[in-house]
């Protein structure tokens, strides 16, 4: 797995970089799935090195969310900028997911 | 307000995004799997699909899909009357729920039992129905709005139009490959054909039996030799084939003559080029300079060839390759009047003659030729199958065709050639 990943124990925290955002993002979903399929139950995605979030970003993160979901995982989105705060809850995100602001 | 108009901004965003992305060339399932995510994320709709329509086959293929489950089927058969329900609903998005009488979407909603999906739109551009996509729920929970609807349509039309672009490009490189087959066949079958006109030429020459023919392949290897192209290569046979064409009209007691011939049938004979110029000329070949072969393949570089005593540059260049290649066949094939040369005597020939009757450079091809065949650097080129192993191996070529290659350079000053 190439993107920064943290483990420790169930917990597992993907640092979602600006790669999100392509087509090459679907990665962080696939590893995502992975961690949930190894018993991962608490998975946080740290948006410290992200600044923008577009629709192909947006569409990954909830692929995310979905397979957290599935799992019965929590998920949290860390380290997220004021201006995306405001993006996924206009979009509803929220809704499904912990927001911690950076 | 303000958070409309972020949305609005926002979603505009997506869609110039994915205009951008339908122009794009690259691989047409990145193309749709980037779409699908730009459709998704434009609205934050949890899962969704993009089905391909095979009008042959009357199949949805799904492309991609997001969040429908490993178990979802890659495809699903479409009867004439679910096209027919589908092109008549449009480009528009419709509701699961209220389509739920519809076999198509039932079988959807069956397939996606632990993902449910709310919406399909049947991606119908220019009244063919080209693909579908299906949509689940949103992450917020609540119903589409007209204005969602408004959105996927506009995205949807955009998926559509590179779906059916792609099918077009699709049936144009089927269209180019039958073309491609079809121009095969048919230059085939000329070739046949032009074989099968050489040997009626040879038929009539009970003395030079397969004359036409051979002299088609030595003129195929020189060209082959000089570095032409395949389809060049091609035509240059096609002229040696046909070159003695106007032989049709000489009287068969002249070609056929055990003795030499007169001054007055030297006369008739000798018009063979021009007839044949006349024959070919009117017919419509695939390679220019047919007819000019045909015309031109007793001319010399020194002017005293006929029928017009053209000299060197005048005298078009495949008419030069099939003289040396006429040339070399009478040398090589016994005559009613005399039996043939051996080969070493062949080789001094062309070498003499380089310069005056024969271009430099189509010598040094020819002998370039033999020798690589001779050493087995170069295997099957047919010297061997035309002439015979004996005869080809009665002397030592070898050393022969080597100071040949060595004395003769196609570009030194006595080079005497056109390259028209």
């Amino acid at each position: 797995m190439n993107s920064s990943v943290l483990t420790e124990g169930k917990s597992v925290t993907v640092f979602a970089s600006d790669y999100l955002n392509k087509l090459s993002g679907e990665k962080i979903e696939r590893e995502c799935k992975e961690f949930l399929r190894s018993g991962c139950r608490q998975l946080e995605v740290n948006f410290k090195n992200t600044e923008i979030i577009n629709s192909i970003g947006i569409s990954i993160l909830l692929g995310v969310i979905d397979a957290a979901s599935d799992f019965e995982a929590d998920v949290v989105f860390s380290d997220v900028s004021e201006h995306t705060i405001e993006l996924f809850e206009m979009l509803g995100l929220s809704t499904r997911v912990a927001l911690r602001l950076r | 307000m303000a958070e409309n108009e972020n949305k609005l901004i926002y979603t505009f965003g997506a869609l110039a995004e994915l205009g951008q992305e339908i122009t794009n060339r690259k691989s047409f399932q990145e193309m749709i799997r980037t779409s699908l995510h730009l459709l998704l994320g434009s609205l934050a709709i949890m899962r969704g699909g993009v089905a391909r329509y095979s009008r042959f086959r009357h199949e949805l293929n799904f492309i991609a899909v997001k969040g429908l489950g490993e178990d979802f089927p890659p495809s699903f058969s479409l009867s004439q009357q679910d096209e027919h329900r589908f092109l008549s609903a449009g480009l528009a998005a419709a509701d699961v729920s209220q389509a739920s009488g519809d076999p198509v979407v039932s079988e959807f909603v069956a397939a996606g039992r632990n993902k449910p999906l709310e919406m399909f739109v049947p991606l119908v551009i220019q009244d063919e129905l080209v693909g579908l996509i299906t949509l689940g729920e949103k992450a917020n929970g609540e119903p589409y709005s007209s204005y969602d609807r408004e959105v996927i349509c506009a995205m949807a039309r955009h998926i559509g139009v590179g779906i059916a672009q792609r099918n077009m490009m699709v049936e144009i490189e089927r269209r180019a490959t039958e073309n491609r087959r079809l121009y095969d066949d048919l230059r085939f079958t000329y070739t046949n054909t032009v074989k099968a006109f050489a040997a009626a030429i040879d038929y009539k020459d009970k003395y030079t039996e397969g004359h036409s023919v051979r002299v088609g392949k030595y003129t195929e290897i020189i060209a082959k030799q000089l570095g032409w192209g395949n389809e060049e290569i091609e035509g240059a046979a096609v002229a040696g084939y046909l070159h003695d064409i106007g032989k049709l009209t000489v009287e068969r007691n002249i070609i056929n003559s055990p003795m030499r011939i007169n001054a007055k049938e030297s006369v008739h004979l000798n018009k063979h080029p021009v007839v044949g110029y006349e024959i070919l000329l009117p017919i419509h070949h695939p390679y220019a300079d047919v007819p000019l072969a045909a015309k031109y393949h007793h001319e010399r570089l020194d002017g005293r060839g006929y029928p017009d005593g053209l000299a060197d540059r005048e005298i078009p260049y495949i008419a030069k390759i099939v003289n040396l290649a006429d040339s070399v066949d009478a040398m090589t094939t016994d005559r009613p009047y005399k039996r043939r040369r051996p080969a070493h005597e062949m080789i001094e020939d062309l070498q003499r003659n380089s310069g005056n009757q024969f271009a430099p450079e189509l010598v040094t091809s020819f002998c370039g030729a033999l020798l690589s065949e001779l050493t087995g650097k170069k295997k099957r080129l047919g010297f061997t199958r035309m002439l015979g192993k004996e005869y080809l191996l009665k002397q030592d070529l070898i050393p022969q065709l080597q100071n040949v290659l060595n004395g003769l350079n196609g570009t030194s000053s006595m080079t005497l050639v056109s390259l028209d």
